[in-house]
């Protein structure tokens, strides 16, 4: 029985019309996840999967009938379809059931993919993380500008950027100096988007496309004409070791996924930490999220609006350009051309599913990192999938997770718009 | 209906203009029309002067520069080359204009050029049997249909859910890659005795007859220039007809300058956003099919070759209208071109091209820039292009 008083104390079941409408279709995509699951998974498969989670083969193994683990998540999916109609609705909760829905697709369709044989779950996590790391960044960046309603589609070529400049100034100076220049050369990316897009107000999604054109322009030609002549003298940088912490390092499972691992990621935990009390702590984070929502009443309270957005935009390159870096010094060890190969967009899409929330757009790259290397996981596997649909994984995860939640998470309310003062 | 027609959206009484009037001014207004793109071309290869300085030296800039102008516009073949280039220059950067005018962003027409290249050769080389006069066609429809079903995916994701199409076409540009991976190296498209991912060759009768083989120069008919090219510029007659001159057309320009005024003027914005993004793919699938009919006669890795990409340039450049975008094709086409002679014949890559032409939509995009740079008068021009995540 439903009175009026438990439906002021649970607001959850007060929702604008759309959102039950977005919740509806999410809960049918749960249900056909559901019958999929159970019709193709569950049902055509037999055997016990093993999950290795330890070092070597024997140490920490975890038996799983693939059928039953495909059954469990077809009934997982039921109810969370069931949640979302009945409620009309999980809130602020529906990304994280999304998450965790696609994690446990995921894990029931490497069970159904590996039945019989045994695969590291570990070292799958641990390629998670690593391909995780470079979306993420992209994704901190975008929320440093957009918290002040600056769009930045220059992400992919402010990573693209810091990759070059990392690989070039790695080789020729050390890979310190690389992660210094691939930083400031991000830093000057975002600079230009920056003065594009608020002295000139040039429109914010076009200025970006021009920084993604340029740094493509920039680093293929630079390679062209100097890197592939002496590829030993400028593009040999070699790649950062992974530096184990010495007490955290030696926990089972968690120890090999995040404490020995490169500067990169330590980095990543450091500034998504930093970020999120930086944003949501201090007078500078008040004063960001002001720009970002109402610019003109932060204007009259005597905030700098353009000067704010400079920096955070500034910042905001610093980071992507750093996360750049990753792909040169901290995995692949050379640069190739367009390298980056769309993960700058695709933090843009983690940005978005992580509600504009540093810890937010965190974990949405680790899912993202996730649908990656799980991809590259069933290759080896050789399930019978062609390897050309495996690759496609992280960008439809892209397009499931933007259009099952964007709408329902709102943006900065001053989001792309140029700030004129008056 | 023609109660609304009377006072176009894109003529607003006073006030700052709107975008639509930036992008494509109605009056003639030669200043904004043509001084400052022409401005923004020079200052962008001035500036691409000083890479090849940094890169190469002082001595490779009169080659290099003096390659790429006799490449693009010496000579009947160079003439002939340009304009070979510029066709999916001109189908891919009407498919992104028609984007910007409905208020859409188009990344996409890379991968829709991808699947309609791929769908037109498919008909190209199966349908056996029928003439030129019909085949051709029905290859450039099965082309059209191809790239108007990948436009129709995220205009439909737009118009249903919200995904913005910025996000999503770039997702379903590198979907489209691996697709063709995949159809490419299926046994009915492969050749006999191939394994490497390539199709087999369009019959004769689906590819673009040449056009210059009449010219009375030695080696005319070795001129690559074809048909394809007379078919772009038709296309964008009929494009400028739909937008300027249609009903359809003109919601497409009222979603795109106010899709809250569409809403209430009784249109209904989502039916014209899937329209319009089908509709762009569809040129942009035209593009793809005229690389496969038309040169290479069989689609195999990279045959869009950026082409999509610079569609956006183009586009910006060619301020959205039809006839701006034939000319700044051309002006890309003539870029490639000269180009590629310049790769032969001097020291300097061609991947300056895609610097010169960023630099160019910098210019255009901040038209005050080139102003501050040269003093050429004029209004200050504001607005916004595109939606942001959730308009």
């Amino acid at each position: 029985m439903v009175d009026v008083t438990s439906l002021a104390d649970k607001p959850a079941l007060v929702r604008a019309p759309a959102e039950v409408r977005r919740a509806r279709i999410r809960g049918i995509v749960y249900f056909v996840l559901a019958v999929a699951t159970y019709v193709l998974l569950a049902s055509t498969t037999e055997g016990d999967v093993v999950f290795r989670l330890g070092d070597a083969p024997g140490d920490l193994d975890l038996t799983l009938s693939a059928a039953g683990l495909a059954t469990a998540s077809a009934v997982v999916f039921g109810f969370l379809g069931a949640l979302e109609i009945g409620r009309r609705g999980l809130g602020r909760w529906s990304n994280i059931a999304l998450s965790i829905a696609l994690a446990l697709f995921a894990f029931a369709f490497l069970g159904w993919a590996a039945a019989g044989k045994s695969l590291s779950l570990v070292g799958m996590l641990e390629g998670s993380v690593a391909a995780a790391t470079p979306i993420a960044f992209g994704a901190l960046s975008g929320v440093m500008c957009e918290r002040v309603a600056v769009i930045n589609i220059g992400i992919e070529g402010m990573l693209l950027t810091g990759a070059f400049m990392g690989a070039v100034i790695g080789t020729v100076v050390n890979p310190v100096g690389g992660v210094v220049a691939a930083t400031l050369a991000g830093g000057v990316m975002a600079a230009i988007l920056a003065v594009l897009a608020i002295k000139y107000r040039v429109d914010q999604i076009i200025a970006g496309v021009v920084i993604n054109i340029l740094a493509l322009g920039l680093t293929s030609f630079l390679s062209a004409q100097i890197l592939v002549e002496n590829s030993s003298a400028y593009n040999n940088p070699g790649v950062l070791r992974p530096i184990k912490i010495p007490v955290l390092g030696d926990i089972p499972i968690i120890g090999r996924i995040f404490f020995d691992q490169n500067i990169f990621i330590y980095a990543l935990f450091i500034i998504t930490a930093g970020m999120t009390y930086g944003l949501f702590r201090t007078r500078w984070g008040l004063r960001s999220r002001a720009v970002g929502e109402h610019p003109k009443a932060a204007d009259t309270l005597g905030i700098n609006v353009f000067r704010t957005r400079y920096m955070n935009v500034i910042i905001g390159g610093m980071i992507a350009g750093f996360g750049g870096a990753y792909f040169t010094l901290g995995s692949v060890g050379a640069f190739n051309e367009n390298m980056t190969a769309g993960r700058g967009f695709i933090g843009l899409a983690a940005m978005i599913f992580g509600r504009w929330h540093p810890v937010g757009a965190l974990a949405a790259a680790l899912v993202f990192g996730f649908a990656d290397s799980l991809q590259v996981k069933l290759a080896i596997l050789d399930s019978g999938i062609p390897s050309e649909f495996l690759l496609m994984a992280p960008y439809l995860v892209t397009i499931i997770v933007v259009a099952g939640v964007v709408g329902a998470a709102r943006p900065p309310a001053a989001d792309g718009q140029p700030y004129i003062k008056e | 209906m023609t109660e609304v027609k009377q006072s176009p959206p894109d003529k607003q009484p006073e006030g700052e203009p709107t975008w639509i009037q930036r992008v494509a001014p109605q009056g003639i207004d030669l200043r904004s029309v043509l001084v400052i793109p022409l401005l923004a071309v020079l200052t962008a290869l001035v500036v691409g002067m000083f890479f090849i300085l940094f890169t190469e030296g002082a001595n490779a800039i009169l080659p290099a520069y003096g390659a790429l102008f006799s490449g693009a516009f010496v000579g009947w073949s160079s003439i002939s080359e340009t304009l070979l280039l510029s066709t999916p220059l001109i189908l891919a950067g009407l498919s992104v204009a028609i984007g910007f005018r409905a208020g859409l962003f188009n990344i996409g027409a890379e991968g829709q050029m991808t699947i309609g290249g791929l769908t037109a050769v498919i008909v190209g080389f199966s349908v056996q049997g029928i003439p030129g006069i019909i085949h051709l066609p029905l290859a450039l429809i099965a082309g059209f249909l191809g790239g108007a079903l990948w436009g129709f995916i995220p205009g439909f994701l737009r118009a249903k859910t919200g995904a913005h199409e910025v996000i999503t076409t770039i997702m379903l540009n590198f979907i489209a890659f691996r697709t063709m991976d995949y159809i490419l190296k299926l046994p009915a498209i492969q050749p006999e005795g191939r394994f490497d991912p390539i199709s087999k060759n369009v019959l004769e009768s689906a590819r673009f007859p040449r056009i210059l083989g009449w010219l009375p120069v030695d080696g005319a008919s070795g001129l690559r220039l074809h048909l394809g090219f007379l078919v772009a510029i038709a296309v964008a007659f009929v494009v400028y007809w739909v937008l300027f001159k249609s009903t359809i057309g003109f919601e497409f320009r009222a979603v795109g300058a106010n899709p809250h005024a569409a809403k209430y003027g009784g249109m209904s914005v989502a039916g014209a956003i899937i329209l319009v993004m089908a509709f762009a793919g569809g040129l942009a699938g035209l593009a793809g099919s005229n690389e496969t009919l038309g040169v290479l006669g069989r689609a195999a890795p990279g045959f869009t070759s950026q082409i999509g990409f610079d569609a956006i340039a183009l586009a910006l450049l060619g301020r959205s209208h039809p006839a701006g975008v034939v000319l700044s094709a051309i002006l890309f086409g003539a870029l490639r071109a000269g180009g590629r002679t310049m790769q032969v014949q001097s020291e300097v890559g061609i991947d300056l091209i895609v610097i010169v032409q960023a630099l160019i939509i910098i210019f255009i995009a901040a038209p005050e820039l080139v102003r501050a740079i040269y003093r050429v008068r004029g209004g200050k021009e504001t607005g916004q292009l595109t939606r942001g995540w959730s308009t």
